[in-house]
């Protein structure tokens, strides 16, 4: 994966953990009584808890038919597949970098350098999944860290609280994924070319405000808040788990998922049962936009500077992580675990090709030939699917 | 070339049965065509036409049945094997492609090149030989297809069945898009046609152009041939109408219609218009009762029931549920109202087929299910079983994706979801597309006891049977315009025919 992210390590003194993924509209408390991995098991023991209001539920224990739904056991056995990967590559890793590879420190490294851009492919998932597509992530990401440690941000920062900055950070992120969400929503212009524009424009607005320079962070309590481990592991890996967590439930276990899964998988259809699809839309793209938000925050925890080459190409890699892990392009299915996954074989790949001291262009060459055999082998799993 | 009437004849199709999952499309369909004549192809919607035609064409491939190729057994594997022998299709939705010149479009597919490099000049020249011949030298060959007027693009495509140097070719209602004026155009082009010995299948809905152009008839239904080679000239209107219709397989309409149950119309339409769609629609329907909206293709019919659904603007007009003026333009504020649409298009428009039946169902009231957002699955899949169950859904697994299901049980899913929904009125486009006999029985079944209940319903179909057997009210509906209504015990078959065909009260 190119990052541009030389950073070091991560590991600093003090923290709390304030950003969360989550964009929905409507996130809540919950009475539901449902666990993760329900839709396996055919005997839903699920006594609804709730009152019963307008509808009236079958309450007849469901007849066993065990039969999962070929979804699922297609997404089970994609992640497997992924997680098969990854055993292969950390073998890999083992066997020519020995302990150093499987060392805590280096884990840690990896698991660092994956978080950035995995908070910000999970937001990729849902556009993704909603048959969008964002490439301006990155560069949105890039005018967040800028905005957010301009002189005037950092010292109301520092007058108020550093939440300042991280707030900052989220507006501007979501902000400008509000409005690639107006443009392609109700602009109707095609999602390819709206955030191609917000790629090239974010990107110059956040060279006209820094002037090109590099903007140092010089907040204390934030870098203090962020650059440190909660049980040994780094607060903005701590982050990328939060946020995918939440993502997993906002895209499994909520109506702005299942309206995501609709709107990416037949728009017509979503329209036709009544569903608001322009508004969603808009809401998909201010979401990814927010994780770009959320990723600029640890961004600027890692490298304590503000800059406008922050998230360069960080869209592909995005992009490439997602559709390895088997969200499929065209929209309607999408997975957090397996963009999850995605994210940690290419951070683990670079980690080996580096280990092995093979230049970026090796590592560019081989990204490239993973992201060819990744999606030939999803649309045999796909016609496979079609097939049954 | 010009053979009328020779021995053996240019095609015969013998025995042809096609089948699709969960419907029988073509029983048995026979058929021969001789060189130089205008053989027309008649029955209702879905009476297996545009499936014979893709048989022919190559696109479908028959389980059965015998194709004879100027007295050679044959094969159409492909489209590109048709073309060989000699067969060109032009279809009801124009093939042709918007960005490319006359020229580029009639020769897609069979470029004059050499080594790559496009003879332009050449195509450019056939290209006006052949627009000549067919008496539209005014189109260009460098014009963009874009740009032409349907007509033009109906040109272009026969062009294009000629440049094939085909013996036959078939042609599914070329006059449905075009004016009187460009209908004229297309019989002169039918006749050269014709008199250069080529073979002509024409598919129309209107028996006064059969009239005028064809020879000989073959009239289809339910997938089987009912007759076959009738002289034009010797068949009258009525003995057609009587083969198309006839009465082999009788419908279950679920019994005579039961009427309103209250005087109250649940849903008013008041001059209701989309600016070159349909105008000054206004009709009213009570609980209980079901209004059947006939007409021909493109005549407006679906456009209605989407505009009522909120799914097109209106220009003009509105629509009220209980006396209350429903938002215009908006699907949300239909379905809050209780409005619910089973769309023609089923798959394309109403379903998301890679997800599990269930969902499908719950598509409308997933949002009803959740608390503050979060899904209960649990009581979403038990809602959709019961549907599921009482509407005798085969396969009753409710998991199992819904592209699996046949047609007629597809059907069913989108009439469970405004099921569960519990809608007053529901709009039902084309509700037996593409389901198979067993299957519409029960359907009709189900809306009986839905307006039994108290629903209210407004359907369209171009299978006159089916308006009639079903609804209490009859609108006619002809070029955007309600042209007759009355109650369906008023009309027949032949009647409701002729109201469609010709536009004008009988």
């Amino acid at each position: 994966m190119s990052t541009e992210d030389t950073s070091h390590d991560a590991s600093g003194v003090k923290a709390s953990a304030p950003a969360r993924g989550r964009g929905g509209p409507r996130a809540g408390s919950h009475p539901d009584t449902s666990v993760p991995g329900r839709a396996m098991s055919g005997t839903e023991a699920v006594v609804p808890t709730g009152e019963t209001s307008t509808v009236e539920r079958d309450l007849r224990p469901v007849d066993s038919e065990q039969k999962a739904a070929p979804t699922f056991q297609l997404s089970l056995g994609h992640s497997l597949g992924l997680v098969l990967a990854l055993v292969a590559l950390i073998a890999l890793g083992a066997a020519t970098g020995g302990d150093r590879f499987l060392s805590l420190s280096n884990m840690t490294t990896i698991l660092s350098q994956a978080a950035v851009i995995g908070v910000i492919s999970i937001g990729v998932t849902f556009v993704i999944t909603a048959g969008g597509i964002d490439l301006s992530v990155g560069s949105v990401m890039g005018l967040a860290t800028v905005w957010a440690t301009t002189l005037g941000t950092q010292a109301m920062a520092n007058d108020l609280h550093w939440i300042v900055l991280v707030l900052t950070a989220l507006a501007v992120g979501a902000g400008a994924g509000l409005v690639n969400g107006i443009i392609i929503a109700y602009g109707k212009v095609v999602p390819f070319i709206a955030t191609l524009a917000m790629l090239v424009a974010a990107r110059g607005f956040a060279e006209i405000i820094s002037g090109r320079q590099t903007q140092i962070v010089n907040v204390p309590e934030f870098t203090n808040a962020f650059r440190r481990s909660i049980l040994g592991v780094p607060v903005i890996v701590w982050i990328f788990i939060l946020v995918a967590v939440a993502g997993w439930f906002l895209l499994n276990r909520t109506t702005f998922g299942r309206r995501t899964i609709a709107v990416g998988g037949n728009a017509e259809a979503a329209r036709l049962a009544g569903i608001k699809v322009k508004r969603h839309t808009m809401l998909v793209f201010t979401l990814a936009g927010l994780c770009a938000g959320i990723g600029a925050v640890m961004m600027l925890s890692r490298t304590t500077a503000g800059s406008s080459t922050h998230g360069s190409l960080m869209e592909l890699d995005a992009i490439a992580a997602v559709v390895i892990g088997g969200t499929l392009l065209v929209g309607g299915r999408g997975t957090i675990v397996g963009t999850v996954l995605g994210v940690i074989i290419f951070a683990v790949l670079t980690n080996v090709l580096i280990q092995n001291n093979l230049d970026q262009s090796v590592q560019a060459l081989v990204t490239g030939g993973i992201i060819v055999g990744a999606v030939l082998l999803q649309q045999r799993f796909s016609r496979e699917a079609k097939r049954r | 070339m010009i053979t009328k009437g020779q021995a053996a004849p240019l095609l015969q199709m013998s025995g042809i049965t096609k089948h699709f999952p969960g419907a029988k499309a073509l029983d048995g369909v026979t058929l021969d065509i001789r060189a130089g004549e205008v053989h027309c192809l008649l029955g209702q919607n879905g009476a297996g036409k545009s499936t014979l035609i893709k048989t022919l064409a190559g696109l479908h491939q028959p389980d059965d049945g015998k194709i004879l190729w100027m007295g050679e057994p044959t094969s159409i594997p492909n489209p590109t094997a048709a073309l060989q022998l000699g067969v060109a299709t032009m279809y009801q939705e124009l093939d042709v492609v918007d960005g490319l010149s006359v020229a580029e479009n009639i020769f897609l597919g069979h470029e004059m090149a050499t080594a790559g490099v496009l003879h332009r000049r050449s195509a450019a020249s056939q290209t006006r030989e052949l627009l000549a011949r067919l008496g539209h030298p005014e189109i260009s060959a460098q014009q963009e297809v874009g740009r032409l007027p349907a007509a033009g693009k109906q040109v272009v495509s026969m062009v294009r069945a000629l440049s094939h140097d085909a013996k036959l070719i078939v042609m599914d209602e070329p006059s449905a898009v075009l004016d009187p004026e460009e209908v004229e155009n297309l019989f002169r082009v039918v006749i050269s046609l014709k008199q250069q010995g080529v073979a002509v299948i024409y598919i129309s809905h209107r028996l006064e152009e059969i009239r005028r152009i064809g020879d000989r008839i073959t009239v289809l239904k339910d997938g089987r041939t009912v007759a076959t080679g009738l002289s034009v000239e010797d068949t009258s209107t009525a003995e057609l109408i009587e083969l198309m219709t006839g009465h082999e397989v009788v419908a279950d309409f679920g019994g005579a219609p039961t009427g309103a149950i209250s005087e109250t119309p649940v849903l008013s339409v008041e001059d209701l218009a989309v600016d070159g769609l349909f105008e000054a629609v206004s009709f009213s329907v009570r609980p209980g009762e079901i209004i059947g909206l006939a007409g021909l293709v493109g005549a407006g019919r679906s456009e209605i029931l989407e505009t009522i659904y909120g799914a097109r603007k209106p220009t003009a007009g509105a629509v009220r549920m209980e006396g209350r003026q429903l938002r215009a333009g908006s699907v949300p504020d239909a379905v809050r109202h209780g409005i619910g649409l089973a769309p023609e298009e089923r798959k394309s428009q109403g379903l998301l087929l890679e997800e599990p039946i269930y969902r499908n169902i719950t598509l409308s009231t997933f949002a009803r299910f959740a608390a503050g957002g979060w899904l209960r699955e649990a009581a979403e899949r038990g809602a959709a079983k019961k549907q599921a169950t009482s509407l005798h859904l085969s396969p009753p697994d409710v998991d199992r994706r819904i592209r699996t299901l046949s047609g007629g049980n597809q059907q069913k899913a989108m009439l469970a979801r405004w099921l569960v929904h519990g809608c007053q009125v529901l709009l039902l486009d084309e509700p037996t597309r593409g389901v198979d006999v067993g299957a519409r029985a029960e359907i009709y079944t189900l809306i009986r006891e839905l307006t039994a209940q108290g629903t209210a319903v407004v359907m369209v179909s171009s299978e006159i049977e089916e308006v009639l057997g079903l609804a209490d009210q009859i609108l006619v509906v002809a070029d955007g315009r309600i042209v007759d209504q009355r109650p369906a015990a008023a009309l027949d078959e032949h009647q409701v025919l002729d109201l469609v065909m010709e536009g004008a009260p009988a």
